[in-house]
Formats: structure tokens, sequence, C-alpha cells
């Protein structure tokens, strides 16, 4: 009879036994396989956001080029985004100048853990033809650490494509995410204020 | 008297091609007082030494230039800023780089100096160490029930220059605008000190990259005045090539970053693919898409390669191809029109008050074309129409660039059909002396000006057009929604490299 069967069940409780917890060494492993492999399939995606921190305007007329029609960097996994919230590159073109310092160190600060920073251009790498000038600090590694230049004056869109998809295979690469580093510290201001 | 008979009573320097007069600071009072009267002399250009204020005028009833400086004796000269309000970015800058003060100046606030150099100011004879923490930009003042302020940037959302705005609202309406720049200073100026004018170029050349062949040839011009001398004809023409390349592609670039804003994709993908094929064909010409550093003082850089002209000449067929299709694609999409018509616009009357140049004034009632006057070779062999509107609005803008682009294609065939032959550079002679050079970047009139010291620069001044076209954006997007002023910058399109100096 059904009824019977059913409180002879009810009475000897479940026949589903306990098991052991997994092991921690294979969820570490599994999980290690489980990173390397979406990083190979999902990490070949990459948010830039760019940055002027001092530039003449001539590297953003080729950076806006690789995102048109004729260049299409969204077929390789790359598209500007709007805030440094969003982004996994900082793309910085220019000397970086004393007066935009402040907002530079404060995209990076803004920019989430890890994050790649790519200097754009012969001024970026070490102030260009700018080098000396009392109103620059220099190039991008003068306030930033720097992962990647890509030269030229200014770089073809085909070459900031170049080095920006060298940047996709990198990242893709579970041992060369990018280092967590401090930027360079700002030069003390220690002196007394002068009076005006 | 006159502003006029004030400036040429006054003593005249050595100067090329036109000479310098040096007014008492009485008299310089006199002019600056006289000048509110005197509607018929527009101020193109306002910059400093360490020792004097220039002022460069333009007499629209004579048609002619004067060049006025005033010493700064006790560290003050009168202000122009109350009769030519454009004066008054230039009257902050030269506050920031050389220390002289405008007396009765209409706006005293710093402008390129954000309080993070070390030494102020920087362009004086002897800065002083800059000891003082930065203190918080200052901004004008907007009143009103409910108004709300939107601050924007120095980084923007977009691939573009740093700089702040400070957006007044009232409702999703604009009541005010205020721009803030000078975050890209590099210094150029006191870079340009002590370098010949062959290297001074790769400076000229970077003032503002979109415009580099333009500044590059102003510099020229100016370095070839000061020594009394003219680049060959080949040069000359091959400049005017370059120029009115880099003219169509800003502008094919610019209309469809406007069609962009518009959210019309399609117009925006045409005009960006022959903007690609117009750099394309700039490198087949002259080994740079951007042509960067191939104007040089006494020439240019490199001949036209073998297949140059054919690699223009195909790019202009390209674009004339094309041409008709894409005209009637703008004219009848209504959605697109609509936005475009009756947004942004900066009427005649403030347009004068600022005499801007390029497509911005040209939209706003304004003629004025440094190819047709002063004018320079090869312009003068050829008869250069102007667009002109007073529409003023975004619509007025792009049908000035659209038909400017036409205008530089039939320029171009004219340029590489009669092209001279002869060498493309001579060597300039080390003199001592002062020049002014102009060109007619996409923009507008660029002024440059140098003094020579035994062939080396001593004191320069680079002048880009968007000087008199910021100021000028800041009045044209009041009443205009916010979700317009996208589509407004773009179609003034100012450079923020170009006067962060």
């Amino acid at each position: 009879m059904a009824w019977n069967a059913l409180l002879r069940a009810l009475r000897a409780g479940p026949a589903t036994v306990a098991l052991a917890p997994p092991d921690q060494a294979d969820i570490d492993e599994l999980s290690a396989r489980l990173k390397a492999s979406s990083l190979r399939k999902l990490g070949r995606s990459l948010a830039i956001r760019q940055v002027d921190s001092g530039s003449c305007n001539g590297c953003e007329l080729e950076i806006q080029m690789t995102a048109s029609v004729v260049y299409d960097l969204e077929r390789f996994g790359l598209r500007f985004v709007a805030s440094p919230r969003h982004a996994d590159v900082l793309l910085v073109t220019g000397p970086v100048t004393r007066n935009m310092q402040d907002a530079l160190l404060r995209t990076w600060q803004a920019t989430p853990d890890p994050k790649w920073v790519v200097a754009i251009g012969d001024c970026a790498i070490d102030g260009g033809v700018f080098k000396g000038s009392p109103a620059i600090l220099g190039g991008i590694d003068a306030a930033l650490p720097v992962d990647l230049v890509i030269r030229g004056c200014p770089p073809t869109p085909a070459a900031i494509i170049a080095g920006l998809c060298a940047l996709v295979e990198a990242h893709a690469r579970p041992d060369t995410m990018p280092r967590t580093r401090e930027p360079r510290t700002r030069e003390p201001r220690t002196r007394e204020p002068k009076a005006r | 008297m006159t502003a006029r008979a004030l400036i040429l009573d006054a003593p005249a320097m050595q100067a090329q091609p036109w000479p310098r007069h040096v007014l008492s600071p009485e008299t310089w009072t006199q002019m600056s007082r006289a000048l509110i009267t005197d509607t018929t002399l527009d101020l193109r250009a306002m910059w400093a030494d360490t020792t004097h204020v220039h002022a460069l005028l333009h007499d629209t009833e004579a048609a002619d230039f004067l060049f006025a400086s005033v010493p700064v004796e006790t560290g003050l000269y009168a202000a122009l800023s109350p009769a030519r309000p454009g004066a008054a970015w230039f009257e902050r800058m030269i506050r920031d780089l050389w220390g002289h003060h405008p007396a009765d100046a209409t706006d005293t606030r710093p402008w390129l100096d954000h309080g993070h150099w070390t030494a102020t100011p920087p362009m004086a004879a002897r800065p002083l160490p800059n000891l003082a923490a930065p203190e918080p930009a200052e901004f004008l003042t907007s009143v009103g029930d409910d108004l709300h302020h939107i601050a924007v940037g120095p980084v923007h959302a977009g691939i573009i220059e740093p700089g702040h705005f400070r957006f007044a609202c009232s409702g999703e309406t604009i009541v005010r605008l205020e721009v803030r720049l000078g975050y890209l200073h590099k210094g150029t100026l006191g870079l340009l000190r002590g370098k010949s004018p062959r290297v001074g170029a790769r400076f000229a050349a970077r003032l503002s990259g979109d415009s580099t062949v333009a500044h590059s040839t102003a510099f020229a011009h100016a370095a070839e005045a000061a020594c009394a001398t003219a680049a060959p004809p080949r040069a000359a023409s091959l400049r005017a090539v370059m120029g009115e390349l880099e003219r169509i592609a800003n502008h094919l670039g610019d209309i469809g970053a406007i069609a962009g804003d518009a959210v019309f994709p399609l117009l925006q993908s045409r005009f960006v693919w022959l903007r690609e094929a117009m750099l394309r064909g700039c490198a087949a010409a002259f080994g740079h898409r951007q042509m960067m550093d191939a104007v040089i003082p006494g020439g240019v850089a490199q001949d036209l390669t073998q297949d140059g002209s054919t690699s223009i000449h195909d790019v202009l067929n390209t674009i004339q191809a094309e041409w008709p299709r894409l005209l009637a694609l703008y004219d009848d999409t209504a959605s697109l029109v609509d936005r475009m018509q009756t947004t942004g616009i900066l009427d005649p009357t403030t347009a004068a008050r600022f005499a801007p140049g390029g497509f911005v004034g040209r939209a706003s009632g304004q003629a004025f074309d440094t190819r047709r006057n002063p004018g320079h070779a090869p312009y003068d062999r050829l008869d250069v129409a102007a667009a002109f509107s007073d529409a003023g609005d975004v619509d007025a803008r792009v049908r000035v660039r659209l038909f400017e682009i036409t205008e530089s294609i039939r320029l171009l065939r004219i340029l590489l059909d009669e092209l001279p032959t002869g060498p493309i550079a001579l060597t300039l002679p080390i003199v001592s002396a002062e020049g002014i050079g102009w060109a007619e970047g996409f923009r507008g009139d660029i002024w440059h000006w140098l003094r020579l010291e035994g062939g080396l620069v001593s004191h320069a001044f680079l002048c880009d057009p968007s000087w008199r076209q910021w100021p000028l954006l800041q009045a044209a997007i009041e009443g205009n929604i916010v979700a317009d002023f996208p589509l407004c910058n773009k179609s003034f399109n100012c450079s923020y490299s170009g006067v962060d100096l």
C-alpha cells in the first residue's frame, strides 16, 4: 500500500548520504584553471580611458581615428569608455604639464586595479620637444608607472592598435597581470607660503 | 584724435612688414579710450615681451594693419579690454606670463597660471620662486532662482583636450558657461627663446597639432619677414598645397564629428572615411599624415613625392564624386538639420565685438580671411572665394565649412597644375630684426611674431585663432540646452593647446 510505504520512509529518515567536504587543493587547482581559461577566452577585452596630459592634440586626432569606421578598434576587443572608473587602460598623451598633474593623478586613482598605463606619442615618453621646459614634469613616467610606450609624432592609428593588441595578448596571460604600483610622489612643497 | 592717428603719430621701430609704433604710456592710454568709439579697428592679437606690451590691429576701413607697443614702466599699462572684450584673455595671459598688469581691465583673474609653476612670471626678466600653495579657481557668479551648476573636466568623457567647463543652468537651459583653460601650458614661448628659427619651427608645429601646417607656415613667414626674404615660389606653392589639404582634412573630420554628435552615424562614417583618405593622400605626397615639420623657415623640408600630385588628385576625385550625395544627405535629413538650425547662434553684433576669424567669423558676418588680406604668396595670384553667412548657428558654421572644402579643392587643382619649378628652400641670413607672419589655418587667422637677435629668437608670440573664438562659444551657448553643448562646442572646435601655449 502506498500509505504504508510513505510512513516507512518517513520513519527511516532520508536515504541521501552525507559527503566529505571537497579537498582544498582540488578547489585551488580548479579555480586556477578556470581563471586561466576565462582570461584566455574572456580576457581579450580592454576598456580604455584616454587622458590628454599636455599633448598638442595631434595624438588625439589619430586616437580618434582608431575608433572610426576605418580602423574599428572594437573588433579587437578594445573600446573607449567615458569614465576612468570603467577602464582597464589609461591611454595617456603628451608630456605631463604641471597644470595637469593633479587631474592625471586623480584619473589614475579613479581607475580600478588592476590597470595598465599606455604612454602614446614621443612627448609622452620623455617630454619630446618640450623636454626641459619648467612648465612640464617630463614624460608620463614622471607621474605614473608606465606599462607600454607607443612611439610616433603622432603614432599612426595602425601603430596605436598594434600596441594595444599586444596589450590584449599580454592581458590574456595570467602571468602578466599588471602590477599594482604606486605613482611617483609629488614634489614636496614644504617651503613657507610667500606673502602676497 | 582717432586711435589710428595716435598710433601712426608715434615713433616707428623697424619691423616687417609693418613698422612697430611705440606709444608712450599716456598715448597708449588715450588710444585705449579712443578704441571705444573707433569701431573700425579690430584687435587681432595682443602679447608682450619683457619690457613692452604689443597689439596688432586691423583697420577694416583702410584695410590695413597697425602694430602698436607700449613700454611697461611701472608694471602697469592701460588695458584694452574695456574697449575690446576679446582683449581680456590676452591681458590675463600677459599678466601670468610676463607680469605686466593691465590697468582698468575687465577681468584680472589668473588664466594660464594655476599656481603650480615653480617660478613666476615665467617669461619675466627675473622670475621669482613661487612658494605659495595653489588656490582654487574663482568663477563668475550667476544669480537667479533655482540655478544649478554643472562642472565638467578638465578630463572630458571623449577623446579631446582637457579644459574645465562651468555651466550655470536653469532646468536644462544653460544660463552661463565659463571656460577655464591653461591645463596644457607647456612653456612653448619660453622654449623658443635662444633657438634658431629652424629649431623653433618644431615648437610652432606643435602649438596645435591639428593646425601644424598653418602654424609652421605662419612661423616661417615671421622668420622670413624678419630676414626680409621670401621662400622660393615652389616652396610657397607647396605650403599652400599642404595648408589646403590640412583645411580639408580638418573640415571633413569636424563635420563628421558634428553629425556624430547629432546622432547621425551614416554621415559621420562617410566624412571620417574621406578624412582618412585625405590623410593617406598627405602621407603619400609628403611622407606624413599630418605633414608635421614639413614647413620650415626658408621653404619646405622636402619636395612633393614623384606620385604625390597624382595621389592628391585621386583623393580630390574621390571626395568630389561623393560630394553631391553627401550634401543631399545632409539637406534631406530633417532630424539632422533640425538639430543644426537655430542651435548655438552667435549673433553678428557679438561677433563684431570680438572679430573672430575663420568659419566662426564667416558664419556670423565677419568676412576676414588672411589669404585675401593681407594676403601672401601664392594666394595673391589665386582669387580665393570666401564663404559668408550671418545666420551664426551650427548649421551656418557647417555650411561655411562645406563651402570651404569645395573651394580648397578648386585651389588645390590650380596649385598642383601650376606648381613652379626651382629650389624648395633657401638658407635664412643671420639677422637682428623682428617680423610678423600669418597664415589662414582651418580655424582662422594665425599670427606669429618673432624678434631675432643674432639669428636666434629672443622673443616670440604664436597666436592661435581660438583666442577670439573661445569667448564667443561662451556667448553662443547661452539659452541652449545642456544636451546641445557637444554639438555647439564641436561646431566651434576651438583649440585648447593653441591658447594654452
